[in-house]
């Protein structure tokens, strides 16, 4: 197959590159590759990226050598299958809890109700976490309601803010600054344990958004 | 016996720090863990406990705490005030009255400094691990004045108070780094000049970076990579064209190209310096960092197990042993 260009970073960990045209397809496999590494010998932790994979190794037991062969001899067919799960966030748009909800309608050309029907109608995709403990980036944001981020950040956007850039939207975890457009805030909590998780979405999961009276 | 250790002041970035929670990166939740992990090893193991016990990280702030009770506290790369007379020592153990005043700070050649007590400090616990993320305070904690720290287990050890001046914490030598994962975007130029120029270190230090000063590393090509997960160690390049070397609470993924990476033995010794001090980089092969990952622990395994021999004051060990700092007839 299947596995690109094996490069080392550091003394104890590789970044694996998965090539391929189709982002869709090239991000599947790169899901299929750390479902059927993560038991290697040596191998410490598996964190998937959009096209590539970062392996952490205990250089105490094994080397960036050893770990590119067994990527080599890996068989994406075999990879356990795993089945998303389906989650749902309930939203508070608009008004105070989604300041930005005017200018995104601005924007798009569109008026507020539209907006909120629109975002509520997309399915989302967990593509990967970032940034920050719970920060999952989901792909779907409408065509219509993708705009980029803004010049410059707003401080001290609450915890739970919806915010959307481009095609990405997510539920943050802390109060920070953004320079994301801020539509909306969910009660719903993200970084709690469930099921032995530290937060509630797998990457590869599937969410939706429900829109909740204030 | 409990007792605790009352804060009395504190400044910003104290907290407390165990091993760290590996593993989660997926979730986009870093380690943590002692930005300076040597250190923090070698403050638990003066008072026995383990390596990877909680322990307090004090930046430069400083820390002032009061215990209700007699407690033997243990500190590594730090300077202690008992009410108000210094110690003398940046790495040993004092046995504190009660109701005396500790005074802690890293010392003059550290940026980070550790405080650990004996039969251990408790604190609260997420994912299985006491280490602090600082920005969300998800952990052990972020240490405020008024805050009180359980000291469970509290025993006193006070055979084992006095300086371990063989203790060798401090830094010097170049930074080894293996080149890549996006050396090829810079160019052969500034890849030359990451090599053999030097860098300092600036006052933009925290738990999850330090911003160097030096020529500028802007990449040859003005690229743009997707978001992917990078490690403790990354020196990622802003289009400024100024590096940043990841630290314990960096975030998980990150959007920059990085020009190379600081191996995992050689970053504590880089997180330990001081704004102002020099440093120069000196690029390996992976087998090469490997190696000295291998060297490295095996040091650090026979300089804690020395310290932590149970049956001996801590000078007298050092001197029968002469195992720290000194020749290594094993690698």
């Amino acid at each position: 197959m299947t596995v690109g260009r094996v490069r080392p970073v550091g003394d104890a960990a590789v970044l694996v590159e998965v090539e391929g045209v189709d982002p869709d397809d090239v991000w599947r496999r790169v899901r299929a590759l750390d479902r059927a590494f993560v038991d290697a010998e040596g191998v410490v932790e598996v964190c998937p990226g959009l096209v590539n994979l970062l392996v952490h190794f205990d250089p105490l037991v094994t080397d960036h050598a050893e770990i590119a062969e067994t990527l080599r001899s890996v068989d994406l067919s075999r990879a356990p299958s795993v089945t998303p799960r389906d989650h749902v966030v309930d939203v508070t748009y608009g008004g105070s809890a989604g300041p930005d909800l005017g200018a995104v309608a601005r924007a798009a050309g569109l008026d507020v109700d539209d907006v909120v029907r629109r975002h509520v109608a997309a399915s989302y995709r967990v593509m990967m976490y970032g940034f920050a403990p719970g920060y999952a980036y989901l792909g779907g944001v409408p065509t219509e309601l993708q705009l980029p981020r803004k010049e410059t950040a707003v401080r001290d956007v609450p915890a739970g803010s919806v915010i959307i850039a481009n095609d990405q939207c997510l539920v943050t975890t802390l109060t920070m600054p953004t320079g994301w457009w801020v539509i909306g805030r969910s009660s719903t909590p993200i970084l709690t344990p469930h099921d032995n998780r530290p937060a509630r979405f797998d990457v590869g999961d599937r969410v939706r958004f429900r829109a909740v009276m204030p | 016996m409990t007792a605790t250790l009352e804060v009395v002041r504190c400044g910003p970035m104290v907290s407390v720090q165990d091993g760290g929670r590996p593993g989660w990166s997926r979730y986009g939740i870093p380690a943590s863990g002692p930005v300076d992990r040597l250190a923090h090893a070698v403050a638990n193991t003066l008072v026995d406990r383990p390596a990877d016990a909680a322990a307090l990280e004090v930046s430069d702030g400083g820390l002032v705490v009061v215990a209700d009770r007699a407690v033997t506290l243990a500190g590594a790369s730090v300077a202690i005030e008992i009410d108000g007379v210094e110690l003398g020592w940046s790495v040993g153990v004092v046995t504190v009255a009660a109701g005396a005043r500790v005074s802690v700070r890293p010392d003059s050649g550290a940026r980070w400094g550790y405080l650990a007590a004996a039969g251990g400090i408790a604190a609260p616990s997420w994912l299985g691990s006491a280490a602090t993320h600082l920005v969300s305070g998800l952990g052990g904690g972020v240490l405020g004045a008024g805050d009180v720290l359980p000291v469970d287990g509290a025993v006193l050890r006070s055979e084992l108070d006095g300086g371990v001046a063989e203790v060798e914490l401090s830094v010097g030598g170049p930074v080894r780094v293996v080149l890549g994962p996006q050396d090829r975007h810079f160019g052969d130029e500034v890849v030359a000049r990451l090599r053999s120029s030097p860098f300092e270190v600036t006052a933009q230090a925290d738990r999850m970076g330090m911003r160097l000063d030096g020529p500028s590393l802007a990449p040859a090509d003005a690229l743009a990579i997707p978001s992917e997960p990078v490690v403790r160690g990354s020196i990622q390049v802003a289009g400024d064209g100024v590096p940043t070397v990841l630290l314990a609470d960096h975030q998980p993924t990150g959007g920059y190209p990085k020009i190379a990476t600081v191996i995992s033995c050689d970053l504590d010794g880089l997180a330990r310096r001081r704004p102002g001090a020099a440093l120069r980089f000196d690029a390996v092969g992976p087998d090469e960092a490997v190696t000295a990952a291998r060297a490295e622990a095996a040091r650090r395994r026979r300089l804690l197990r020395a310290l932590a021999s149970p049956d001996r004051t801590i000078g007298q060990r050092l001197f029968r042993r002469n195992l720290i700092g000194g020749a290594d007839p094993e690698v």
